[in-house]
């Protein structure tokens, strides 16, 4: 089943590339230190490769939304009432009891059906919550001089520092997770070739 | 959905103009403003300033000239001004102008030899004094002997060179915004190596340009505005309150980590009136976010701990669920 056109994987492609740089820099420009300078990468290049890194990042979440404007990909980030947290559970319950009694997938992939009900929460939150989130307090950090001094009483570019870094791990333990549950396809690569191939392999 | 997302990305886009907008503004300042110098102080030796102020507290002044029996009117010499308002408002505020210069400078017209007067500097009265003990002014003197200034010109160099006598405030202990406190201590530094016509009395170098010599600084405006020059071009010393000892520029501090990290160089330097408290509300270098924010070097115990906590629980989490994942295909095959 072909499920991921060709400017998906390749937007997708380049936002895991950006993370990677982003995770590893932030850290860096956030736990160097002179005795372990060695370690990780250099302030002044963690600083220059986070900000490159994040400029096409930002383009690239342009690309995202346009797109999924433009096309009908975006219904796949849909979320419905109906039985929303019914569905929740049943999903819940598949990845942590019932998978390993043998049970089907209680929502299989379709062409109209990408997501399963926690994949595109999670989705959602991470694309149009913590994504937003991220950027604007990025672009508090990348322009200091146009953030907010102080707000009540406490520093403006602390509060932006702290939704950052929040935002920054949140979604770091996304991809974490989504690497994971990337392994629970038809077999543990199986989801990996299909975002390269385009082609969703069936259970 | 739809409308949920439409929501959303306009309350982002709100928060993001509103930000913007804000620009150099403060939402809810609460810097001191009442910092500001607003001395009404009363010389007791009031009168017998006024005496010099008069000719020399500004560019121009009038005197009778008795040879001529004349009104004159003159330019008076830009290094002898000495601004009334600036010099009591200065740490010397309380002196009569007799207490440094010769008692000879009452009468008038002065005498030319006047002009061989030795002038103190600051070790002839503060050095050796117990009341000034504690700012150690003998180990000052010492370090600004080792400095690259007194290296490269000590015949025209001296403490006034920086600390005019008749202006000079020490802001750092004084000053509850440090804002003021650095854009004043940068400023004596500027005075020089941004001033041409200073800056070659002292030297041979035929031009100055301090913007492109930082051109490898990034956020170079912010870094003048948030950090003092000494912090980089000193040497740190903790029994002094200011370092005195400015290095050569190669031996400048240029590694980024020496300030953005957790044990950053500005503890002991630009924070060093404050940083007592270390640690305020789990956030290492504290103090930092009083007067500013440095990456790197603010550091909150509490979110490290937590993220930490459940940066381990979901791989244990994973852990454990490809040991179901193994024990089930083993039961398969």
């Amino acid at each position: 089943m072909y499920l991921y056109p060709k400017w998906i994987r390749v937007w997708h492609l380049i936002n895991a590339a950006m993370f990677l740089i982003l995770i590893v820099t932030g850290i860096s420009m956030q736990y160097t230190d002179k005795e372990n300078a060695s370690y990780v990468v250099g302030f002044a290049k963690a600083v220059k490769w986070h900000n490159f890194a994040a400029i096409i990042l930002v383009l690239n979440y342009i690309i995202f939304v346009t797109g999924n404007l433009l096309t009908n990909n975006g219904r796949y980030y849909r979320i419905g009432r109906k039985d929303f947290l019914s569905n929740l559970t049943k999903q819940f319950n598949y990845y942590s009891r019932g998978m390993f009694k043998g049970e089907k997938h209680p929502f299989p992939v379709t062409e109209e059906r990408k997501f399963n009900p926690l994949q595109k929460l999670t989705y959602v939150l991470a694309m149009y919550v913590a994504f937003p989130l991220l950027i604007i307090s990025g672009i508090g950090l990348l322009l200091p001089e146009i953030t907010i001094k102080t707000f009540f009483g406490v520093s403006g570019l602390i509060l932006t520092d702290i939704l950052h870094i929040t935002m920054g791990f949140l979604l770091s333990i996304f991809m974490v997770i989504h690497i994971y549950t990337c392994t629970l396809g038809a077999k543990p690569t199986s989801l990996f070739w299909g975002m390269i191939s385009g082609y969703h392999r069936e259970e | 959905m739809n409308l949920f997302m439409f929501r959303i990305i306009i309350l982002l886009t709100f928060i993001n103009l509103f930000s913007i907008t804000s620009e150099g503004s403060s939402l809810f300042e609460t810097e001191n403003e009442k910092a500001r110098d607003t001395t009404t102080f009363v010389s007791r030796f009031d009168a017998d300033n006024n005496r010099c102020f008069k000719c020399h507290g500004q560019e121009k002044y009038e005197y009778t000239n008795e040879t001529i029996g004349k009104q004159v009117k003159d330019i008076m010499c830009s290094e002898r001004i000495v601004r009334r308002k600036e010099f009591y408002s200065s740490n010397h505020r309380s002196f009569s102008c007799t207490d440094c210069h010769s008692e000879e400078y009452m009468k008038f017209p002065h005498s030319g030899e006047l002009r061989m007067e030795q002038k103190y500097i600051c070790i002839d009265c503060h050095g050796g004094d117990a009341k000034f003990a504690k700012y150690h002014f003998e180990e000052i003197d010492s370090e600004y002997r080792k400095s690259t200034h007194f290296k490269m010109e000590n015949e025209g160099f001296s403490c006034w060179k920086c600390h005019n006598p008749h202006t000079y405030k020490i802001t750092v202990r004084n000053s509850k915004n440090l804002k003021e406190t650095i854009a004043y201590d940068n400023a004596i530094c500027l005075n020089c190596h941004s001033n041409f016509s200073h800056f070659q009395l002292l030297t041979e170098r035929k031009e100055i340009n301090i913007i492109q010599k930082h051109d490898w600084l990034p956020k170079q405006t912010l870094h003048f505005a948030n950090v003092r020059c000494i912090e980089c071009h000193t040497q740190i010393n903790n029994n002094i309150p200011v370092s005195h000892l400015i290095q050569a520029k190669d031996q400048a501090v240029k590694l980024c980590n020496e300030c953005h990290s957790k044990n950053s160089i500005l503890m002991a330097s630009l924070y060093k009136f404050e940083s007592k408290e270390q640690r305020r509300d789990g956030f290492f270098n504290g103090i930092i976010l009083n007067a500013s924010y440095v990456i790197g070097a603010n550091r909150n115990e509490y979110l490290n701990l937590l993220s930490l906590i459940i940066f381990v629980c979901v791989i244990a989490i994973i852990v454990i669920h490809i040991i179901f994942r193994i024990r089930k295909n083993n039961k398969t095959y």
